[in-house]
Formats: C-alpha cells, sequence, structure tokens
C-alpha cells in the first residue's frame, strides 16, 4: 500500500528501518528534507556504501514505482527522456499516402503521443495511481556535462519540453535520488538544487548492525570479527577500501564455507570477496592480515559484549 | 559530542531567521557558495524539520550549505562556533563584534580554527569581506601561520608580473598548441550531411514537413571534442628555471580548453586547478604561489604519483583523459616506487605523455634511475631542450601529432 511521505526526521529513520537500511540519523534527515519539500536527494560517497539502496528502500517501503535512470558517457535525450517510434511512424506515413489522407494533418498525427516512447525521465513524469514514483539517477559521474545541464531543467521544474507535442509537467514532483561516486565533480549548480549527503563508511557498531540485518546466517562472533576487520583495513593504506557492500558478500561467502570464527588461512583464500585490486591483495595477504587479525581479536576480548 | 547537546542559541525567539543569514554569510566569506537562494531554502528547510534536536538542526543546515566532501569541516567548525553561544550569537548582528574577543571567551579551543574561517569572521566584524583575501602580497601574510612541519624545507615564491608582450606572445602560443591527443569522438551526434549513420528523427521531421511523399534520408557522424587533460607538473629545484613559464603555460592551457586539471609537486602533490581558473594570469599565479609550500626544494616522483594515484586518479582520470607529465625525472628518493606508480598512472589514463625539458643535447638517453623507471610506462616521450618559451612547449607537444611514438623506438634506432 502506498504510504504518505513521513512527518519528521523520526519517521523517516523508521521508515528506512522497516526496509532493513540501518542508517544514520543525519541521513535520515537530509532524506526527510528532500522528501517534504519536494527537491532531490544527492548522494555522494565511495562504491559500496549504500547509495543507491536508498532509492530502492524508499521505493519498497513507500509503496512507490522505482524508476531507475543508468547514466553513461553519451546518455543523450533519446535514451534518457523520450525517443520517437521511427519505424511506426513510417508506416503511418504510407498508410496516410494509401488513404490518401490530408497530408496537412499528417505532421501533427505522426509526432503525436501514440508514437512517443517514454524513456525514464519522461516515465517518473507521469501521473501514477500510487503516488509520485521514486526516480533514481545513478552515477550521474559518469554521465557527460551537455546531459548534467539537460537535467537541471528537469530537476528544477519538473518538466520537459518536446518541441512537437509541448511542455509535459509532472502534476506532482517524483521522489528524486542522484547518486555519484565522485570520478568527476557534479558541477555546483545542480548539486545546489538538491539536498546534498555524503554517504560515508558506517562506523562498527553500525556496521555490525547492518551485517546482522543483512546475513542473519552468519555467528555474532563471525559477524563481529568480519566488522573489525574490515574496519582496520578502512585505516590501511589501500587503493580501494572495502565498502559495506563488500563486508556483507565476504559474509556471505564465509557464511557458505561454514566458518564460523575467522582464520588468517580463511582471510587468505577469500580475500578477493572483499579487496578488488591485485595491489591491494597482495599488500593485505599473509602477515599483514595475521597482524589485522590478532589486533581485532585481542580488541573484540576486552571490549564488553556487543548489544 | 557534547557541542551538540547544548540547547541552541537563539532559537525561540524571532531573530532566528537574522542569525541564519548571519551564519550564511560567515560561510560564504569562507568560501563556500552560497547565495541569497540558498538562505531562503535554509528558512524553510529549518522550518520543516523543527528546531527540538540540535542534531538535526545540524545536519538540516548541512544538506542545504554543504556542497562538496571539502566543506563539511569548514561548515562543521562554524556551526560549532556560531551556534554554541546564545548571547554571542546575538552580538552578532550589530556586527561590533572582534574575533580575538570571542575566542578570548572561549575555553580552550582542541583545534585551531580554520585560516578561512577565522577570516571570514573577522571579515563580519569590520565589513571589508568584499576585498579579496589575496591582494596582499604573499609572504607578508604566511609566515605568521606558518605552522606545519619543518620537515621538508618549504618556500614561498613570488612571480614577476607578466608583460604586455609576454601576454601577446603567450595568445598566440596557445592558439598555435596542438596536443598529442586532439579530439576524441564521443557518444553524441551531430548533423552531418556526409555522416555514416542516418538520423532518423531528423529524417521524419523533414518528411513530414513536405507531407510524406519523399523521406529523404538524413545523416549524421559523431561529436568530436578534446579529451580531458590532467597535467602534473615538476617544480622542485632542478625545474626551477622553467616553473613561471610552465605555470603560465598551465593558465592559457586551462582558459583555452575545458576539463583540465592541473597539479604541481616537489615533495607533495598541490592540486591547482581552481587556482588557475582565475582569468587574470597575474593573480592566478600569485594565488598558486599562496598555496604551494614546497617550491624549488626536492622531488619524490614516486611519492606524488602514489598520491595522485590514490586520491585524485579516480576524480579527474574518468572520462578518458590525457596525462601530461612534466618532470625531468630526477628523484630524490632514487626511484623508489616510481616503475609501480607510473605503470598505475599509465593503465589508468588515455594517453600518458612525457615532457622532458632536461635534454641539453638532442641525443639525450634517460640515464637517471627515475627516467629509467618512468621510461617503460610512457606512451609518448617529448624530450626538449631550450624549454624557454611557451612556443617552444607548443611546439614539442604538436611534433608528430597523429604518430604513435613508442619511447623504446624514439630512444633506440629508426621509427618504422
Amino acid at each position: 500500500m502506498p504510504l504518505p511521505v513521513p512527518k519528521n526526521v523520526d519517521e523517516t529513520l523508521a521508515l528506512l528501518k522497516a526496509g532493513s537500511y540501518v542508517a544514520d540519523r543525519s541521513l535520515a534527515t537530509a532524506a526527510f528534507l528532500a522528501l517534504k519539500l519536494g527537491r532531490p536527494l544527492f548522494l555522494e560517497g565511495e562504491a559500496g556504501v549504500g547509495k543507491t539502496e536508498i532509492a530502492k528502500v524508499l521505493a519498497t517501503t513507500m509503496g512507490r514505482r522505482l524508476i531507475r535512470l543508468q547514466c553513461y558517457e553519451g546518455l543523450d535525450v533519446s535514451a534518457a527522456v523520450y525517443e520517437w517510434n521511427y519505424s511506426r511512424q513510417m508506416l503511418e506515413i504510407r498508410l496516410a499516402e494509401a488513404t490518401e489522407a490530408s497530408r496537412e494533418t499528417l505532421e501533427e498525427e505522426i509526432f503525436s503521443e501514440r508514437f512517443l516512447i517514454r524513456r525514464p525521465l519522461l516515465q517518473a513524469l507521469d501521473p501514477d495511481p500510487d503516488g509520485p514514483p521514486v526516480l533514481l539517477i545513478d552515477e550521474l559521474d559518469r554521465a557527460d556535462e551537455p546531459f548534467e545541464a539537460y537535467l537541471l531543467e528537469v530537476l528544477a521544474d519538473y518538466q520537459i519540453t518536446i518541441p512537437e507535442i509541448g511542455t509535459i509537467r509532472a502534476p506532482t514532483p517524483p521522489i528524486t535520488v542522484v547518486t555519484s561516486n565522485r570520478t568527476r565533480e557534479i558541477h555546483d549548480a545542480l548539486k545546489r538544487r538538491c539536498y546534498y549527503y555524503w554517504v560515508d563508511y558506517p562506523d562498527a557498531v553500525r556496521e555490525l548492525e547492518i551485517l546482522r540485518l543483512k546475513v542473519p546466517g552468519a555467528a555474532i562472533d563471525l559477524s563481529r570479527q568480519v566488522v573489525g576487520f574490515v574496519q582496520k583495513l578502512r585505516g590501511e593504506e589501500l587503493f580501494k577500501s572495502p565498502g559495506v557492500a563488500e563486508a556483507i558478500d565476504w559474509t556471505n561467502a564465509l557464511v557458505q564455507l561454514d566458518r564460523v570464527t575467522l582464520d588468517p588461512t580463511t582471510i587468505n583464500e577469500t580475500l578477493g570477496a572483499l579487496l578488488k585490486y591485485q595491489d591491494d591483495i597482495a599488500k593485505i595477504r599473509g602477515p599483514e592480515a595475521a597482524r589485522l587479525l590478532s589486533q581485532v581479536q585481542a580488541e573484540l576480548a576486552t571490549a564488553p559484549p556487543a548489544r | 559530542m557534547s557541542w551538540r547537546d547544548q540547547p541552541l542559541g537563539a532559537a525561540g525567539d524571532g531573530t532566528l531567521v537574522a542569525n541564519l543569514m548571519h551564519f550564511a554569510r560567515i560561510l560564504r566569506a569562507a568560501g563556500l557558495p552560497i547565495g541569497p537562494g540558498r538562505v531562503a531554502e535554509a528558512v524553510r528547510a529549518v522550518q520543516v524539520a523543527g528546531l527540538a534536536n540540535r542534531d538535526d538542526f545540524y545536519w538540516t543546515l548541512h544538506a542545504v550549505f554543504v556542497n562538496r566532501r571539502d566543506q563539511r569541516h569548514i561548515f562543521d567548525q562554524a556551526f560549532r562556533l556560531f551556534w554554541r553561544d546564545p548571547e554571542w550569537s546575538a552580538r552578532l548582528p550589530a556586527l561590533s563584534l572582534l574575533l580575538p574577543q570571542a575566542r578570548g571567551a572561549d575555553p580552550t579551543p582542541k583545534e585551531p580554527m580554520s585560516r578561512r574561517l577565522a577570516e571570514a569572521l573577522q571579515g563580519q566584524g569590520d565589513d571589508k569581506h568584499a576585498r579579496p583575501r589575496d591582494e596582499t602580497p604573499p609572504g607578508e601574510t604566511f609566515d605568521a601561520v606558518m605552522t606545519w612541519s619543518a620537515r621538508e624545507i618549504l618556500q614561498r615564491k613570488d612571480f614577476e608580473q607578466m608583460s604586455s608582450e609576454e601576454l601577446a606572445a603567450a595568445k598566440a602560443a596557445m592558439a598555435r598548441l596542438v596536443m598529442p591527443v586532439a579530439m576524441v569522438r564521443t557518444r553524441r551526434y551531430r548533423a552531418d550531411p556526409a555522416g555514416a549513420r542516418a538520423d532518423l528523427r531528423a529524417t521524419l521531421r523533414a518528411t513530414a514537413r513536405t507531407g510524406g511523399d519523399i523521406i529523404a534520408l538524413r545523416f549524421r557522424a559523431p561529436r568530436l571534442r578534446p579529451p580531458p587533460l590532467a597535467v602534473l607538473c615538476d617544480i622542485s629545484g632542478s625545474m626551477e628555471r622553467y616553473s613561471r613559464m610552465l605555470l603560465h603555460f598551465l593558465h592559457a592551457l586551462s582558459a583555452s580548453r575545458q576539463r583540465v586539471y592541473s597539479f604541481v609537486f616537489g615533495t607533495r602533490l598541490t592540486n591547482i586547478t581552481r587556482q588557475l581558473r582565475f582569468r587574470d594570469v597575474d593573480e592566478a599565479l600569485s594565488r598558486v604561489a599562496g598555496s604551494v609550500e614546497d617550491w624549488s626544494g626536492g622531488t619524490r616522483i614516486g611519492h606524488c604519483l602514489a598520491e595522485f594515484n590514490l586520491h585524485w586518479s579516480r576524480r579527474v582520470l574518468g572520462q578518458n583523459a590525457v596525462v601530461l607529465l612534466i618532470t625531468d625525472g630526477l628523484d630524490r628518493e632514487g626511484a623508489q616506487g616510481l616503475a609501480a606508480e607510473m605503470e598505475r598512472l599509465h593503465k589508468s589514463c588515455r594517453r600518458l605523455v612525457w615532457l622532458n625539458p632536461l635534454l641539453r643535447y638532442s641525443g639525450f638517453e634517460p640515464k637517471f634511475l627515475g627516467a629509467r623507471a618512468m621510461m617503460p610506462h610512457v606512451d609518448d616521450f617529448r624530450p626538449a631542450h631550450n624549454l624557454q618559451s611557451l612556443a617552444d612547449i607548443a611546439q614539442v607537444l604538436g611534433e608528430h601529432t597523429g604518430h604513435a611514438m613508442r619511447p623504446r623506438i624514439a630512444a633506440g634506432s629508426t621509427a618504422a
């Protein structure tokens, strides 16, 4: 059942929690503002910290349709906004010849909504019985600057102009989530129209909470060790630190291997689930992994039992 | 943290809007791009989110005012200072505040305040913040705040101003400049009668205009545009005599095309892209001079490249960038780790061009450890001697354009 927009930060937090997304209160605040004031939420952060997930969770828990636009270099209007159905248009022209229909109306005819193929941005402006959909514009940094500039108009007024038809305007703006991995800086003009939030790696307590939720089959000791180890790794100088997604993957892999605690051999064998660059793996594998693990074990032994 | 639990200053009374405005002005003076629209936005956001919780208030303003990750620190400090003490913030509207007094009332600040923020707050006091803060000559203002480590020889530099004759020569040189990779295809198209692909959208539009009797195909071709360019420029002691000219080159390059990212390195890496955006070349250079700390010192190429690879390569080399490395390859650390970093750099860009101004004669062969480690990972080696002007650089970069010049071939026998 579609839910209305939450009334305050606490409700937003509860909403995300209901979608099994463990969020910081700070993130919930930004999300609440975006929902309440109908502006896009701009999420930036390292890969694998759960940016895309937020949009998915919002769509599921609020019972809205999720429309996803994956950005890439060269993404243009015909792939992102609308395209005409050319083959049907040509058929229509031939048909018009056969029936000797009036030539004057032909132009109106073939550029009507019947021949319009709606791409994600246009779909997001359509009224929906479940309420405005969730529009996810994923990895905007991959698109090029011209597309970003086009997006400015769409995100500011939620309207799209098709020369042959006119301006299409959303009755209520969609819930928009824009994500970026920061492979380049997004222009300030676009960010200015959004609520900005930098999604950071979670702290140990929160990460444990996430792991318990996402991999319920893992033994509590294992989860705790995984969190400790991953948090330690993030302190190392790595080319790509493991994100939450990698931690979840790794725990899943360990559960599949029937491990209940970490040991150096297991770490060395499964490090590929956690680190994705050969240099990083070479750096951590072996003695370094053993050293980090012993640190983690020592800390867990002295720490009070987790909640 | 405890400061967030403190009651919010000036929350209940009607001065909130005024306070938000002053807060925004302080942030703006500290360098955050905040316009009047943002202030209105902040007021609306605060009304919606409420003031019950100091944490929420913090993050509400954060969502509105902060645009980039590196602004978080300034925002955090400004928020802490501005919203901590109700009386203090109540005094602010009078604009009679002088910062040192305010800090005197502050029991032992835990970390030194950001210089930008300090300047912003002072600017509020004497109401002269319209004046650009770098107008004072560098060197006079900086000595007092030199608090960083003394391990390296950190030097400031003052550049001679550019004469109008030089300026004209520079413009002429840049107009002639052809980069080793001049243009790349994009996935976008433009109308082109000689294009290879049919442009169905234009075709149908034209057809509808003629009433559908004739379907005349229109064509399109890929658009070309210059690739992004990342320039890593050595400013160590051995390169000293080139540094002014090279910075002029970087400035002219940034002005003449989009997507140019400039870095300089000696013992550390500094991103000077933003400083070079200032139109006026002298102003840009004085800003660069102010933000770079390792002029004419030693070189740690390996270390600086590692830093670039770790922190910047993913952000500036994303869209198939060309990297231009300007260094003589003399490395203080004996090329330690240099080969590996060069390999990574080479693999993460479209093309790696090394411009080496060391050459005193034409038959140069890289003998130094650093140069030997770098050679195998360079796509294009451009040795140069007598690099005295922008015209020389333009000429060196323009040579052999279009032909892949592998260094091994160039250094060895004749090219095929």
